[in-house]
């Protein structure tokens, strides 16, 4: 395990700082689509700066677990975000294998997440709960894969060297299995962040909402650590495509890092294009969408082990 | 030059698990297009660029073919049929697109034990020819329709003549051309077949075949 440096703050700082706004430029380019003005592009910080003004609300029937689910959220995300490398700059924590950690972080993120909803004994988050479950049991295969398939191709066992080894000359000549990689990580990317097709995040219909239903029983602050988890992770999922997409590396750390969020911004503008173009996909088709890019990480692993072999 | 080649192999492979988990027919028939249109590129990459009249012959009639003709007969036929748009598998698309994978890693392994003689341009060309077979042959057993299974048999096509390109470049011209009209044939006459099936029974579905047998 590297000691983490001054230098990996560059890594981790923006993605605390800047996160919500992600979240502002995906409302905002479906604002433009759908030919309105819309909230303004900070609105995330305003919610939260509201929501830890306010007191909470907590039901009788509910126990500690409801209590301990936004926390928990929280911490597993962040635990996430020190793990994942942004532009040039390392990862505050790198050792071999961290991939799988990476996995796990999120992982535990949706345990409490779904825990807490069932805690509530409500039909309506036990569903949610239900369909979040399922279908991230077909993301986690892709996400897996696919950091595999990069660590591979890298030969580097920890995240950050995989990254650091995607350069423009390497996505160019390196055949396709990076973009095959880019491309099941997208998938996992909105299904993680339960964007449409396969969530959309502005139903009002508890019967067809995932993740929205799940956390409709938290209130005040707890509500405010879940939006910031949420869009923490919408950050974290996010780095982990642009790392692929935009390899720039100026030399400067500065000038990387700037790169790497304007990269994101980018994607974030993206995200709100296939929003607005894309229908949802019915539940029933959503499964498949995932295997699709499980098949297609797994074709970037053989691909990268015939390379290595 | 490689990475296009190896891009071109992985854009067909792509093409094969489009065609397993993709439900409507129209699509079907579009992706066998697009894959045939990569396979006619593919001579002129495994050249290096350098085209003699008899190889931009073949690449023209190959991509015609395969590109333009078979798609526009097989939508004619649809067209004429009044087929339902769905595929109707017997076997789900998911767990077909788990084959694709399967059938990929069987692929790589014959690949592994096949004593080849010649030297293919890339070292994915025959593991892509045989996934491409086999997804053929998965496509004609397991689709109800007869449309789909003229499909199958299209990509059984490909798959062999992808493998045909990459290890002996210097296909006669004869028994090229033969190959192709023997394919376009049979994409002729199982159109009117499928079309006279519809016109008769008011389906394709071959399932009902099996009410033949005494």
């Amino acid at each position: 395990m590297t000691a983490p440096t001054l230098d990996s703050l560059a890594a981790v700082l923006p993605g605390l700082v800047l996160a919500p706004l992600l979240l502002g430029v995906i409302n905002r380019t479906k604002a433009i689509f759908g030919g309105r003005r819309g909230q303004p592009i900070l609105q995330t910080y305003y919610d939260i700066a509201k929501l830890l003004r306010k007191g909470a609300v907590y039901s009788r029937t509910t126990s500690w677990v409801f209590r301990a689910g936004p926390i928990v959220t929280l911490a597993a995300v962040l635990g996430a975000l020190v793990l994942v490398p942004l532009g040039g700059a390392p990862a505050v924590m790198s050792f071999p294998g961290d991939l799988v950690l990476l996995a796990y972080w999120l992982g535990l993120a949706r345990f409490f997440t779904v825990l807490a909803a069932l805690d509530t004994g409500s039909a309506f988050e036990g569903m949610g709960a239900s369909r979040e479950v399922q279908f991230s049991a077909l993301a986690e295969p892709a996400l897996l894969v696919g950091l595999a398939a990069l660590v591979k191709q890298a030969a580097a066992p920890s995240l950050a060297g995989a990254y650091a080894a995607i350069t423009p000359q390497a996505l160019w000549t390196g055949g396709p299995g990076l973009f095959l990689v880019a491309a099941a990580l997208l998938v996992v990317y909105l299904a993680e962040n339960a964007r449409i097709p396969v969530d959309d995040p502005n139903t009002h219909l508890e019967l067809t909402m995932i993740h929205e239903v799940m956390v409709l029983d938290h209130g005040g602050p707890d509500f405010a650590m879940i939006t910031y988890a949420a869009s923490l992770k919408l950050w974290v999922l996010g780095s982990l495509v642009v790392g692929i997409l935009v390899p720039v590396r100026t030399g400067c750390m500065a000038a990387d890092v700037a790169i790497a969020v304007a990269g994101l911004a980018a994607l974030a503008v993206v995200t709100g294009i296939i929003e607005s173009t894309m229908a949802r996909l019915r539940l029933v088709r959503v499964p498949h969408l995932l295997v699709a890019a499980t098949v297609l990480a797994t074709l970037a692993l053989v691909l990268a082990w015939r390379h290595a072999a | 030059m490689s990475a296009w080649i190896d891009t071109l192999m992985v854009a067909l492979m792509l093409a094969n698990l489009a065609l397993l988990c993709s439900s409507r027919l129209r699509m079907l028939v579009r992706v066998v297009a697009v894959q045939g249109l990569v396979l006619g590129i593919l001579p002129v990459l495994a050249e290096d660029g350098n085209v003699t009249v008899r190889m931009a012959l073949l690449v023209v009639a190959s991509i015609g073919l395969r590109g333009v003709v078979f798609p526009i007969l097989l939508l004619r036929t649809l067209r004429q049929a009044n087929v339902r748009r769905e595929v109707e598998p017997y076997v789900g698309y998911t767990l077909s697109m788990l084959f694709g994978v399967v059938a990929f890693g069987a692929s790589l392994w014959i690949d592994s034990r096949l004593p080849l003689t010649g030297q293919a341009f890339s070292s994915l060309a025959v593991p892509v020819a045989i996934f491409t077979m086999l997804v053929g042959l998965f496509l004609i057993i397991s689709r109800k329709k007869a449309v789909s299974q003229v499909l199958g048999y299209l990509v059984l096509e490909n798959g062999i003549y992808i493998l045909g390109v990459s290890l002996v470049l210097e296909v006669p011209l004869l028994v090229e051309l033969g190959v192709l009209l023997d394919a376009f044939v049979a994409v002729f006459v199982m159109g009117i077949a499928t079309y006279h099936i519809s016109r008769e029974f008011d389906h394709i579905d071959v399932d009902q075949l099996d009410s033949l047998k005494g």
